[in-house]
């Protein structure tokens, strides 16, 4: 058991090489950041291991994001990279119960690329962050030579401000708090599968991307306090997201199968495809930890969201020295939710 | 999901439980060995263990094409895939098998080899028709399930008159590794097994009859689905207290006696066994491999790249033979959690989700802390 170094080994910095699973949301991709970008970045911000940094400013408490974004292919049923990379860096700043208040974007771009395709980007970005009130302020255009890129890739950051007194951390979870999950897992990483060159399936699943600040918002408004930490469960799913808070909280969870909505299409091409949907991407989704005694509250508050409708409890968070996730199958048995090892889902987000 | 759920359902396997509980007799042990990485795969994810008296034990076995793919094989991948003018296809589970020199077809493919994850033998023959100027290997591993899909590959491949494409037949055969198990010397005391789902599909009931007739061993053929996999224990149960060793087919939604008899004569026109083939962990097992038969000698990426195997030695401390046999446990490997884990795997059992112990560091190993606890 490797409960002091719950990562593994150690990367080999002088002969090994980045490979795919660095990049998966996994247990190889926490250790390339802790080895590579932690050891040289260092500072207590970044070590909090969260999707954002929040911080103090005179007369206030920033949060700051930056996110970048390779999904392929580039439009997807439901969205595109572009509304994507206005709603997940959102999300981002959502997180830590901030407002987010502007946004930039960055974009690197291989030569010969349709000029239509980089209109409607740019259009559906545009559209998403107009319905989110977030402005794109500031930008950034660089073109590479073909085959150097594949099509697009963007680069956001966006800033917002924390409301006085709230400090949501993934330190936070503590045992006996409980899990709450804003909705059916699994659509995004489903429909963006759906359409990829070398496995296209017919399915009527679409990408659930979306902004998640307003649902935020009202959570915040209702019971701030009581949240301990909120996560949007991207790439690695629903348990990836677990296992970094068991990590950095230095606790256990245990949820119960029967309790996670997942849509019956995403249960079926998940089926299909062998894939488990506690490992499949979400963009439009959730986790909150919160104390037991406002979770009933913020539940129904969530549940009263669009965003929200699907909410449920799944789960509680348990004292467990070695940081495992666990869960209740609808079978009756018990199982571990690991981080997911290895590449599965390459540029899902 | 029609068709699915209902062979998950927690009322029904309580209900099975129960009956198991009921007829296990306390003074018994009851060893029993589900042959395939696909029913303990099942069993981990769905917790089965969890609902079973603590007098049976389900000991897993190597019925994991991954994990017994011996490491000079994965070396003699790698090799293709160096050559400047091959592409080498793979299913994605084995570009992480650590191949000898610490090197996987992970590590190659970032080191430059042209390596491409594919889904199907078909992805590869498409390949192969876009890109004429390179030669496509397709890396075919597996036991009786997956050898007609590759079968069906070089038919096409015949067919569309492709001159750039070749298998690398790592193909095995099931019966062959379970008398294999049975033989070993040093392996476990087993009371009955649950036999394969899938593979028992394509070659029916009948190759198993000698582990009943010769061998006394109860099999019990099960379906995928935990609850297939729990009522087969019950009806192995019911054989070894009534002192029966018969072939059962629970899987009698996909199983019948005689197999998949177009993919059995496909197979037989395609491909001729091997003299003898290396397992890993299991050893030289004779007759229990496929090659390529000569009239389709240009499909076969060992004849058309001469490919020597070299003799390639596992990490000494690497427990996946006597895993495989079912002599030992993952817990019971030194470098089981330590050194060997999903990400940085020592041993081919850490690999493939269907390998014993990465099902059991993904899904069980909060249980061993459980007993230590206990005890």
């Amino acid at each position: 058991m490797n409960k002091h170094e719950p990562l593994g080994r150690k990367l080999d910095l002088r002969h090994g090489r980045v490979d795919l699973s660095h990049g998966s949301g996994g247990r190889a991709m926490a250790r390339l950041i802790a080895d590579v970008f932690h050891a040289a970045f260092d500072n207590d911000w970044l070590r909090a291991g969260n999707d954002q940094a929040a911080f103090d400013i005179p007369g206030g408490r920033m949060a700051m994001t930056t996110d970048g974004y390779v999904v392929s292919p580039l439009f997807f049923p439901g969205g595109d990279i572009g509304k994507l990379a206005v709603h997940g860096t959102i999300n981002d700043i959502a997180m830590a119960g901030a407002r987010p208040l502007h946004m930039s974007a960055s974009f690197i771009i291989e030569e010969g690329f349709p000029l239509a395709d980089l209109s409607r980007i740019a259009q559906s970005m545009g559209e998403a962050s107009r319905e989110a009130g977030v402005p794109i302020v500031t930008g950034d255009t660089k073109v590479v030579e073909r085959g150097k890129a594949d099509g697009v890739f963007i680069s956001t950051a966006c800033v917002g401000v924390v409301p006085a007194g709230l400090e949501l951390s993934g330190d936070k979870a503590r045992p006996g708090d409980v899990i709450l999950l804003s909705g059916a897992i699994g659509d995004h990483g489903v429909a963006v599968m759906s359409k990829r060159e070398n496995l296209s399936f017919e399915t009527e699943v679409l990408s659930d991307t979306a902004a998640l600040h307003e649902l935020v918002a009202a959570m915040v408004a209702a019971a701030g306090a009581s949240i301990r930490l909120m996560r949007d469960p991207t790439r690695g799913g629903l348990a990836a997201t677990l296992n970094e808070v068991a990590h950095q909280s230095k606790v256990g969870a245990q949820i119960d199968e029967a309790s996670i909505p997942v849509a019956p299409q995403v249960a079926a091409a998940c089926e299909l495809l062998g894939l488990d949907p506690l490992f499949v991407a979400n963009e439009g989704k959730l986790v909150a930890i919160v104390a037991p005694e406002a979770a009933d509250a913020l539940l129904a508050v969530m549940r009263a969201h669009p965003l929200g409708a699907r909410s449920a409890r799944i789960g509680e968070i348990v004292a467990d020295e070695h940081c495992f996730v666990q869960m209740t199958t609808r079978f009756g048995g018990g199982r571990i939710i690991d981080w997911l090892s290895g590449e599965q889902l390459p540029r899902i987000c | 999901m029609k068709h699915v759920d209902e062979y998950r359902d927690g009322a029904l396997a309580r209900g099975v439980a129960r009956r198991i509980a009921e007829e296990a007799q306390p003074g018994r042990h009851y060893r029993l060995m589900e042959f395939c990485g696909g029913h303990t795969h099942a069993i981990s994810r769905y917790g089965v263990e969890d609902l079973l008296p603590e007098n049976i034990r389900m000991i897993h076995g190597p019925g994991c094409p991954v994990c017994v793919l011996p490491m000079g094989r994965i070396d003699d991948a790698i090799r293709l895939a160096a050559r400047p003018e091959v592409t080498l296809c793979t299913y994605a589970d084995l570009m992480r098998v650590p191949a000898s020199g610490a090197t996987s077809l992970m590590k190659a493919k970032a080191d430059g080899a042209d390596i491409r994850m594919v889904y199907s033998t078909l992805d590869a023959i498409a390949i192969a028709e876009k890109e004429p100027d390179r030669e496509i290997v397709f890396f075919a591993i597996g036991f009786e399930t997956t050898t007609p899909p590759t079968a069906l590959a070089i038919r096409l491949a015949q067919k569309k008159r492709l001159r750039n494409f070749s298998i690398f037949c790592n193909h095995v055969l099931t019966p062959a590794a379970m008398q294999a198990i049975l033989e070993a010397k040093e392996g476990v005391e087993i009371e009955g097994f649950v036999g394969p789902a899938h593979v028992s599909t394509v070659i029916g009931m009948s190759p198993y009859r000698r582990f009943a007739t010769d061998y006394h061993k109860p099999v019990v053929i099960a379906g995928f689905e935990p609850l297939d996999v729990i009522q087969a224990v019950l009806m192995l149960v019911r054989q070894i207290n009534d002192g029966r060793s018969e072939i059962e087919n629970q899987y009698r939604r996909a199983v019948t006696e005689t197999g998949n008899n177009k993919a059995i004569d496909e197979m037989a026109e395609i491909f001729e066994l091997r003299e003898s083939f290396e397992w890993r962990g299991l050893g030289e097992i004779p007759r229990s491999a496929l090659r390529l038969r000569e009239p389709y000698a240009q499909f076969d990426a060992e004849r058309r790249f001469c490919v020597v195997t070299l003799p390639a030695r596992d990490n000494p401390a690497c427990e996946c033979g006597a895993i495989l046999r079912g002599a030992k446990r993952p817990q019971d490997c030194k470098l089981f959690g330590t050194a060997c884990t999903p990400e940085t795997p020592m041993g081919s059992c850490m690999v493939s989700s269907e390998g014993s112990c990465a099902a059991h560091w993904a899904y069980g190993r909060f249980r061993q802390i459980e007993r230590r606890k206990a005890s």
